[in-house]
């Protein structure tokens, strides 16, 4: 996975809640085999109508929101399904940051493991950005060293995110090799229950 | 003496491998089930990085999303046949045991591991797929995982996993007839909400609990996921111990009635304290129909849909109601079908499938129906075909298919066609979920019968009472 200490870019607002990954990534898509190219197929049904056609009531399509790299959405955003193709598709369309005021557990850790940073913050603070972005480009500078956001007109709020996780994305580590350091523990718990 | 401990805290402090402050748990992993869809990736990164699978003989690989229902012979779909070529190709390589589509242990990936004795209580079980949640019905902790933790597992048989907290869903009463398993997880979900379990892993308690059968605590533990929660499990007892006796994967003899007395030892202790606690009233639950696009957006059988000037987030309510097709305040009698789904890893066991079939005896599907009944897996379609469920069925105007997800998620042929309403036994209710703009409604196997019949919801207590009084 790719590193990464800081990212400046601007903010799509998907104002709703309970974004399932069922939206963010359609079945039909789940069939192929590689890790790749999964963006064109992002929240495939709201963006596209039955003839491919985009449609004009979905934000996204909007020209203003072309480039955006950080994706604001409502609460529990990534529920249902644990398929890692949605991560992908988001990645792979572009989004490198996702704040939200809460996280499906299984969609937080597959976010991780992809390199996107996913940042809980509270519910007021988003519907101020969601209103914000809708109105006019919202950029953020988001310092994961730091743990603290940047906004152009020089307010910063500082995010939560575990020093295990920041030290990861930080690095980019791969979880197996990190593993692997165990794994004389691995082989004694295994001599000693199976 | 010793701190009362939670099942969960037994399980989960016995599978530690490493702890150290500032970090997950390194959790050592028992069983881990793999399906076609989520693992292709994942055998990839292990031949990238030249890495083996550590223990084969604790993996078990089926095929169950993209398979046919109708005609095995015939898989019309390339990248699908390709994909359940490719779990073929990595099992051979990676000396993993595959029930291929022809195989007779076949079927749900959920439905499987109980059958065959793969799950058992005290594991800690993952699956690259949300609803291993099922598994915990044994007394395990069992829950999914991403495709890169699929990987993660294969190559080291752990996991990084940040301790859950606990959460005890406490069961008061019993459920009336006609009223099941299903509808007491649906009205649990629509009491607390589709994110109350986020973080947690959910013990259920409670004399109604007790009183249902192991596949009856498997549909409760299946849909833990649609609650938000890691995880959902039932302590083990004696019916446990019972539906365990002479499966293929368990000890046989005196290994299993040593087996037997370390199961029941991890029942959660009197007195352990949980994060967490709500409790529920099983006798004021009816039969549940939900409305909107998520499992939380649900009523009782007796109710309507929202009236918008009473809800808090009225924007959501608004498009599910949109979506569905749904005026507000509408009563849910009034909901006309055109298809019903029996079947998926909630409601596909053999038990669904009898008392669905009850319903059904001797009645025709309304004309306007189109429904199907897809079996679990192969050998609860064998079991089924010997009780001539499936003539029953027919008979009544069903299909009768192959094991298989299907139209849960309709990544096979089986799909719910744009506008059309189905009555569904599976677990989601998304947009899109069943078909691209199909609307579901999920039920119990013996209200989706009951809807097949009548081409509308009705409830079904009322329903048996007609029956009854007709067959006088
Ligand atoms: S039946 Fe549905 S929910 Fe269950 S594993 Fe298959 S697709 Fe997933």
């Amino acid at each position: 996975m790719e590193a990464i200490q800081s990212h400046t870019g601007f903010v799509y607002p998907l104002n709703r809640a309970n974004v399932d990954t069922d939206q963010i990534i359609p079945k039909q898509f789940l069939k192929r085999i590689e890790r790749t190219g999964f963006g064109k197929y992002l929240f495939f049904h709201w963006r596209f109508d039955d003839n491919g056609m985009k449609r004009a009531n979905f934000s996204l399509n909007e020209v203003k929101y072309e480039g955006a790299t950080i994706l604001l959405a409502g609460e529990n955003f990534g529920c249902g399904s644990s398929r890692e193709h949605a991560p992908w598709a988001l990645l792979d369309y572009g989004f490198r940051i996702i704040i939200a005021p809460s996280f499906a557990d299984i969609f937080y850790n597959n976010a991780l493991k992809n390199g996107i940073i996913p940042i809980q913050m509270d519910a007021k603070q988003v519907k101020e950005w969601m209103d914000e972005a809708a109105q006019e480009k919202l950029v953020l500078t988001i310092d994961l060293r730091k743990k603290n956001i940047l906004k152009r007109d020089g307010e910063i709020i500082p995010f939560e995110i575990s020093t295990y996780h920041q030290k990861k994305l930080l690095n980019g580590w791969d979880d197996i090799a990190l593993t692997l350091q165990h794994e004389e523990k691995i082989k004694a718990y295994e001599n000693r229950y199976l | 003496m010793k701190q009362p401990k939670t099942i969960i805290e037994k399980i989960w402090d016995k599978h530690v491998v490493h702890r150290e402050e500032g970090k997950p748990d390194l959790l050592y992993i028992d069983l881990h089930l793999v399906h076609e869809v989520t693992s292709p990736q994942a055998f990839e990164g292990l031949r990238i990085n030249q890495r083996k699978v550590r223990r084969p003989d604790l993996t078990y690989a089926t095929v169950d999303h993209n398979v046919p229902t109708k005609n095995r012979d015939v898989i019309k779909d390339k990248i699908a046949k390709k994909q359940m070529e490719t779990l073929k190709n990595n099992c051979e390589k990676f000396g993993i045991p595959l029930a291929d589509m022809y195989h007779p242990d076949q079927g749900i990936v959920h439905v499987i591991g109980p059958e065959l004795g793969l799950t058992q209580p005290g594991k800690t079980i993952v699956c690259g797929d949300s609803h291993t949640s099922t598994h915990g019905a044994f007394g395990a902790i069992a829950f999914g995982i991403g495709t890169s933790e699929v990987e993660h597992v294969l190559a080291t048989q752990s996991l990084w996993q940040e301790k859950p907290k606990t959460l005890n869903v406490h069961v008061e009463g019993n459920l009336a007839v006609g009223v099941t398993a299903k509808d007491l997880i649906l009205a649990i979900i629509a009491k607390f909400g589709i994110k109350f379990g986020t973080g947690h892993v959910i013990e259920y308690t409670g004399e109604a609990i007790r009183n249902l059968s192991m596949e009856g605590r498997m549909t409760i533990c299946n849909m833990s996921i649609e609650a938000g929660a890691k995880a959902g499990l039932i302590s083990p007892d004696e019916k446990t111990i019972e539906y365990l006796r002479g499966k293929r994967h368990v000890p046989k003899g005196e290994d299993f009635d040593k087996k037997t007395e370390e199961w029941l030892s991890l029942r959660t202790d009197e007195g352990a304290v949980y994060d967490k606690q709500v409790t529920i009233h099983a006798d004021e639950v009816e039969p549940q129909v939900t409305w909107g696009t998520n499992p939380g957006m649900c009523v009782p059988i007796s109710g309507r849909t929202p009236n918008l000037q009473d809800v808090d987030q009225k924007a959501d309510v608004q498009r599910a109601l949109e979506y569905m097709g749904l005026k507000e305040n509408q009563p849910v009698t009034e909901i006309e079908i055109d298809h019903v789904f029996i079947g998926s890893c909630t409601n596909s066991r053999l038990s669904d499938l009898q008392k669905a079939a009850a319903i059904v005896k001797g009645r025709t599907v309304n004309e306007e129906v189109r429904a199907i009944v897809v079996p679990g897996s192969f050998q609860v379609k064998k079991a089924a075909e010997e009780k001539g469920l499936d003539q029953v069925f027919k008979e009544a105007g069903f299909e009768w298919r192959e094991a298989g997800c299907s139209m849960c998620l309709a990544m096979n042929d089986d799909i719910v066609p744009p506008g059309g309403r189905c009555a569904s036994t599976s677990n989601r209710n998304f947009e899109g979920r069943q078909g691209n703009g199909a609307r579901t409604h999920l039920v119990s196997p013996e209200m989706a019968a009951a809807a097949a019949i009548e081409g509308h919801f009705i409830d079904v207590r009322k329903y048996n009472q007609v029956l009854e009084r007709m067959n006088r």
